[in-house]
């Protein structure tokens, strides 16, 4: 069964489309990626996926469950959270007080005014956990803002991973992260628990293709193919399309 | 080499924010020293509490979750009016409880408005602010009979406190009783700001977007706080009321809010200290220099101002850090043992 589905999702801004009758299943713990050349909609999509922008037509069904009606926030409370092809970061505080936010938030003690931070063991116990999963260890007590970029990355992964989504989107992880910090990067995205459904969208083909076992092509807002990477690189539509787009710049 | 932090090092960590630091134990000490060091600046002392306690309410929702705002008189006059009244009236005369039902009162007011000031920009809610104490002045005007109008509001007679500390001429109760609610007050609002919503509240203020995406909700933590800090600002309200037996229509004049950003901006937001030293500076300042040109004291406060500005916060944080660096080493040479209470650490000589 699909964990999350769309169903015939529209975006329109004024005359332009940028995005049309989207259907999307992404199976249970699958690692689903979404490709598309620039301006494809990728982005319109996912920001339709969290609620912060409203489709004009068709449903988004997480878990069976109808959610196009959901704020943001409550969103991520039924379990899906996403990244930031930007970084969307607190840049005053530290990744352990980043972290630990999240953890609290959840866990429903993000609005005790009285209990003093870091006094309830449930969360400074997962705070430890997500710091050593995604290598923050070292900087945990840095402040956010002078973080190297590929740190700040796997911060911006970590913060949606510490609200436990059971969907996970990605939204280009990889952008612009130096070669060497790469490595580091791409180890913790494959190393993501199984029980996580990811969707993932990406332009670094390596990546896609190392990681997703299934692969949905969005051109000029419209899907165009869909299915297992094999099939998705075979496809002589899509070679002419994206991959010789890309092949040629 | 990386470490493994174990959760009591990670829990460690999150509290140190929230020691008190020695220079704060020595502000308080300080402060409460005052009653005994100064005892013909009551008056002074006094309005600097009142002041203090009110720039307080602005720093919470200013310094900690972003929130402009030119209105807060709103709440500081409807809470002053509301003590005058209850007293007048003898519908509540212990004036603690009163204070507290002000207090009250004002935060109703403040959680009613906050869902008009929530919404927009920066520019609109300095608007809406402003709008809402104006009109709550204006039905002050209006409602002469209930409030005194512009003459304000006669016969208040406010009962001792805790029915034994009657307010004297000199000021000295009155100046204690201000002192030691600011400090409650205080303790409060330090214990919300190093609490998981306080921590919350910086993030709203940091990113809106990645702290909803992250499952903050937003809209009602800002509620809270305005909440709160009209909650402060009516107890500030409720004590000029309450010391001086009197409520006038300039509780709620513009000048009041305004005298708060310049309170915060010569004190600082965000670290609570901020309006208490800025509302002591101001008041010493505006004291000071209208003793040198009762005329035109204005010129020079603004003045200071523009000086402040200019030079920048970062600056003069600077000047303050290496001042603190030359004393404390100076403390060190002259009294070796001191170094370990100064936490001052120094090269073996």
């Amino acid at each position: 069964m699909a964990i999350l589905e769309t169903i015939g999702l529209e975006k329109r801004f004024g005359g332009i489309v940028a995005a049309h009758d989207v259907s999307l299943a992404v199976e249970k713990g699958a690692r689903h990626a979404l490709i598309g050349p620039n301006g494809a909609g990728k982005t319109t999509v996912i920001n339709m996926l969290t609620g912060v922008l409203r489709p004009t037509a068709g449903r988004i069904m997480l878990e069976g469950r109808d959610i196009s009606d959901i704020v943001p926030h409550e969103r991520v409370r039924l379990g899906m959270a996403r990244t930031f092809q930007i970084n969307q970061l607190f840049l005053d505080l530290t990744p352990l007080e980043s972290i630990g936010l999240v953890v609290s938030e959840r866990l429903g003690s993000g609005a005790d005014w009285w209990r003093l931070v870091g006094s309830k063991s449930a969360v400074t116990g997962e705070i430890v956990e997500i710091v050593e999963r995604f290598r923050l260890a070292d900087v945990m007590h840095t402040r956010t803002a002078i973080l190297p970029y590929g740190k700040q990355r796997l911060l911006e992964i970590a913060l949606a991973f510490a609200s436990q989504p059971r969907v996970l989107l990605l939204d280009e992880p990889a952008a612009g992260v130096p070669e060497a910090e790469r490595h580091e990067l791409l180890a913790t995205i494959e190393g993501l628990p199984t029980e996580v459904t990811v969707l993932l969208i990406e332009h670094d083909m390596d990546l896609v293709f190392s990681f997703a076992d299934r692969i949905s092509v969005l051109v000029n807002g419209t899907l165009f193919v869909d299915g297992a990477p094999e099939d998705v690189a075979r496809d002589p539509r899509v070679k002419a399309v994206y991959l010789g787009e890309e092949l040629d710049a | 080499m990386t470490t493994t932090p174990t959760a009591g090092d990670v829990s460690a960590f999150l509290k140190r924010r929230a020691r008190w630091s020695p220079l704060e134990a020595a502000f308080w000490v300080f402060a409460f020293a005052t009653i005994w060091l100064f005892p013909d600046k009551y008056l002074i002392l006094k309005d600097s509490a009142i002041l203090a306690l009110f720039a307080l309410s602005l720093d919470l929702i200013l310094g900690y979750a972003g929130i402009i705002s030119l209105g807060q008189a709103a709440f500081f006059g409807f809470a002053g009016y509301f003590a005058g009244l209850v007293a007048k009236y003898g519908v509540i005369n212990e004036p603690v409880i009163a204070l507290i039902c002000a207090g009250f009162a004002a935060a109703a007011l403040g959680f009613v408005t906050s869902f008009l000031v929530l919404r927009g920009s920066d520019l609109t809610r300095l608007m809406v602010t402003l709008g809402v104490s104006l009109m709550l002045g204006e039905l002050a005007n209006r409602y002469s009979n209930i409030t005194g109008g512009a003459d304000g509001l006669q016969g208040v007679e406010i009962a001792p406190v805790l029915g034994r500390f009657n307010f004297d001429l000199y000021g000295h109760n009155a100046y204690v009783y201000c002192l030691i609610v600011l400090f409650v007050c205080f303790l409060i609002a330090r214990r919300i700001v190093y609490s998981p919503f306080g921590l919350s509240l910086r993030a709203v203020k940091g990113n809106v977007l990645r702290a909803s995406a992250i499952g903050i909700p937003v809209k009602w933590r800002l509620v809270s706080i305005y909440t709160v800090s009209a909650f402060f600002a009516g107890i500030a309200g409720a004590l000029l009321t309450q010391t001086t037996a009197f409520c006038s229509l300039d509780v709620f004049s513009l000048e009041r809010s305004a005298d708060l950003l310049l309170v915060l901006i010569i004190g600082g937001t965000g670290y609570l200290y901020g309006g208490l030293i800025g509302a002591v500076i101001y008041k010493l300042l505006q004291d000071w220099i209208a003793n040198l040109t009762p005329q035109y004291w204005q010129f020079w406060i603004g003045m200071v101002l523009v000086v402040i500005v200019l030079i920048g916060r970062e600056r003069m944080a600077g000047w303050i850090a290496a001042a603190r660096a030359f004393l404390t080493g100076v403390v060190g040479r002259l009294l070796p043992n001191s170094a370990a209470l100064t936490g001052a650490t120094r090269d073996g000589q």
